[in-house]
């Protein structure tokens, strides 16, 4: 135990030393005019594009409003109460929550998984890794699309297997039941490269001089990647279940092109929820309801997450 | 080191600063330069080339016969212009003539006050060459808000060669019954009923809709639209879901028809994986350039007929569904803008796209020419219609519209009840009405 508690703090203090952090305090001041020029359009941009959007949304989710002229018909908080009513925003949320445990109970570990085995540095590992990654470089539409044609239960890949199988073909995105989770799939494979290659540039950093000498300690590999991997893998970790989590809130643009939040709303998310119900019928203050409560659980989650596992990067 | 780091820093921004206001100043030159001349932009939904190219050359013909007036036309996707439209009105450069199906989203748009008020513009000499039924779809409170250049009407193409090898005659269906027992037949013998694309929802809410209006006729959707009643809980709409129930139980459509968008639909169709869809006869081109071979079904074995009656119905067999399509004019267009409109539908032009199999023209006798029998026959069909029913999804309003795509397509999976369905579209009408 002390052996992995004091390894990070090693760390920490290599890049936060003393002499850096008093020469940031020195720069700040003598280049106010740097300040001065620069801020203003980042910081303009910023409330243009982001504060005042979401003042913006806050008050609209407070009317009745079509998205025309001013809003004038005050609702107070009927927006709110109706989307908890509606059973389609009951089931985004529940597929959100899917969504999330998915990527952290399956997507992570796979990731992790086959970071520690193309982190060595063996044949074809650099290769492998790209390969892996390469979905995740896949524009989201595009590959919604390319598994649209893949789960196409006439034409598609899934088609000629169960034909190939004697099987009846099956239409998984036609199935209320079994959509959800040819989505997930999707999910999985789309973004694992993605976390597996934070995890690969984490693996390497770890200074390989610790599993020398556990192994001269007699270690086995199990404890190896528990007592030095985990541990010293932790910041990367943390970062990627927030990625994770945060991302799975706003998926959007994978299943429009799958099912666009069919059949019968079973596929959808908060966001696909919020276009289908908010914009593309025209309810601009019920869909910036669906906004706030989507920025609610977010900025919570990012805050308490920040809070508990983050406080020190 | 630092410091003249800072400045040279410094300096480069301004430089950028500099650039950018150069090119702000130049585009503005631009824009000011193109402001003597007047442009009238154009947006459009139109995919088919042959359609878009001849818009073009009558947009040409008018910038010939007026100089200094120039027509730039602008396309945007169905779906993406549903979603931009409300924001595009409202900025500085929303477009000048914008497409609509009329309907519910139209009044909103009047009620917003992004719309012009052309009747002043069009006067009765030209308003009197078009059918009546298809101007007034367009008129407010007497006041003319648009003008129609389209009409469209859903029926049931079949595809003959299937139709006979299961034995059916679809010139006996009359009633609602003969067609229940059509659909057993041709299952029977091996073949898919009907196709559906049911991921898109508004194909299968025609079903629940040309029930209605079979069971109820002009008067229950006008009830309820007024309120009366139970509204679009009332008896009419539940008969409805309960007669599309007696439909799907039979599980007519083709496997994997929930996944399916309406043009994997019209694909399917021109690829004969079914014998028949309930579509708009724009299905006739979409099912040709849909199918796998490009071709799809041959005017020869294309087949159409009207929705089927209900027994003791109220609707009348001649009151149809459908759509007629055509023009507003955006609030700040400048004047030339109606008079080009007024250029681009006459009855020349309307001839000229019904002759080409465009689509069902709007004007009295433009379709007289016309040499497609299925186009013939739907351009008489809404000559000689008592009661247009324009499309459910466009004229209760964008959401109101969605609430009934979305439980009629849950009625036909089995998700909701016939009961259910109605008190939904209900539901939503009162919370806006």
């Amino acid at each position: 135990m002390a052996f992995s508690d004091a390894v990070p703090k090693t760390i920490k203090q290599g890049t936060l030393g003393g002499r850096s952090l008093s020469a940031r305090q020195g720069r700040i001041g003598s280049n106010w005019t740097v300040l001065v020029l620069f801020l203003p359009p980042a910081l303009l941009l910023f409330t243009l594009f982001v504060v005042i959007p979401i003042l913006q949304a806050g008050w609209y989710s407070f009317f009745d409003w079509n998205g025309y002229g001013r809003p004038d018909h005050f609702v107070g908080m009927r927006n709110y109460l109706l989307l908890l009513k509606q059973h389609a925003f009951r089931t985004a949320l529940t597929n959100n929550v899917l969504i999330i445990v998915v990527s952290l109970v399956v997507q992570l570990p796979l990731a992790l998984w086959l970071a520690t085995l193309l982190a060595q540095r063996i044949r074809g590992a650099v290769a492998f890794r790209m390969i892996f990654f390469l979905p995740y470089v896949l524009a989201e539409i595009a590959a919604g699309m390319i598994w649209r044609f893949v789960y196409d239960g006439d034409y598609g890949l899934v088609a000629s297997l169960a034909h190939g199988l004697g099987f009846q073909s099956v239409y998984l995105l036609a199935d209320r039941n079994l959509a959800m989770y040819a989505i997930i799939v999707v999910i999985v494979w789309k973004y694992f490269g993605f976390h597996m290659m934070l995890y690969i540039a984490g693996l390497q950093s770890i200074d390989r001089s610790y599993y020398e000498a556990a192994e001269i300690d007699g270690a086995t590999r199990g404890q190896m990647f528990r007592r030095i991997t985990l541990p010293l893998l932790k910041p990367t970790i943390v970062l990627t279940v927030f990625f994770s989590v945060i991302g799975s809130m706003q998926l959007f643009d994978l299943i429009m092109p799958m099912t666009r939040g069919g059949p019968s709303d079973s596929t959808q998310t908060m966001v696909t929820y919020l276009y289908s119900y908010g914009i593309t019928r025209m309810r601009i203050g019920f869909g910036s309801a669906v906004g706030v409560t989507l920025f609610l659980i977010c900025v919570i989650f990012a805050f308490g997450y920040k809070k508990a596992f983050m406080r020190n990067e | 080191m630092l410091k003249s780091l800072g400045r040279r820093r410094a300096v480069r921004t301004l430089a950028h600063v500099g650039a950018i206001a150069g090119m702000l100043a130049g585009t503005l030159m631009v824009s000011t330069a193109a402001l003597a001349d007047t442009t009238v932009h154009w947006l459009h939904l139109e995919q088919n080339p042959p359609i878009v190219a001849y818009w073009r050359q009558v947009a040409d013909e008018y910038e010939k016969a007026h100089p200094g007036v120039k027509i730039d036309m602008q396309y945007l996707e169905n779906e993406a212009y549903k979603a931009k439209l409300t924001t595009l009105l409202q900025s500085k450069s929303a477009p000048d003539i914008i497409y609509s199906w009329g309907g519910g989203v139209l009044d909103e748009q009047i009620k917003a006050g992004v719309i012009k008020d052309i009747t002043a513009d069009v006067d009765k000499s030209y308003s009197d060459q078009f059918n009546p039924t298809f101007w007034t779809a367009f008129n407010r409170d007497g006041k003319q808000w648009g003008i129609p250049h389209l009409a469209s009407e859903v029926a049931f193409f079949y595809n003959k060669p299937l139709m006979q090898k299961a034995g059916v005659d679809p010139t006996t269906i009359k009633t609602w019954d003969d067609f229940l027992a059509a659909v057993k037949k041709i299952k029977a013998a091996g073949i898919t009923p009907i196709i559906a694309g049911g991921a898109d929802k508004w194909p299968l809410h025609f079903y629940w809709s040309d029930l209605a209006l079979r069971i109820g006729g002009e008067q229950a959707f006008k009830d309820a639209m007024a309120g009366k009643g139970d509204g679009f809980a009332s008896q009419t709409f539940v008969k409805a879901g309960e007669m599309m129930k007696q439909l799907t139980d039979l599980q007519p459509f083709q496997p994997g028809y929930l996944g399916a968008t309406a043009p994997d639909a019209y694909g399917q169709f021109g690829d004969g994986k079914g014998a028949m869809e309930l579509m708009g006869d724009w299905l006739y081109t979409s099912q040709k350039s849909g199918a796998a071979n490009g071709k799809g079904i041959s005017d020869a074995d294309l087949g159409m007929m009207e929705f089927p009656a209900v027994k003791n119905g109220a609707g009348k067999p001649t009151d149809t569904l459908g759509g007629v399509n055509g023009w507003l004019v955006t609030k700040n267009a400048p004047p030339e803008t109606v008079d080009f409109l007024k250029f681009f539908v006459t009855l020349d032009h309307e001839r000229y796209m019904a002759n080409h199999g465009f689509f069902i023209p709007v004007m009295k006798g433009a379709s007289d020419e016309m040499q497609n029998p299925i186009y013939k026959k739907i351009a008489d069909d809404l000559t000689h219609s008592t009661y247009h029913q324009i499309f459910y999804d466009q004229f209760l309003g964008p959401n109101v519209g969605r609430v009934v795509n979305d439980v009629t397509t849950d009625l036909a999976s089995g998700a909701t009840t016939p009961k259910e369905a109605a008190q939904a579209v209900q539901d939503a009408w009162a919370m806006e009405h």
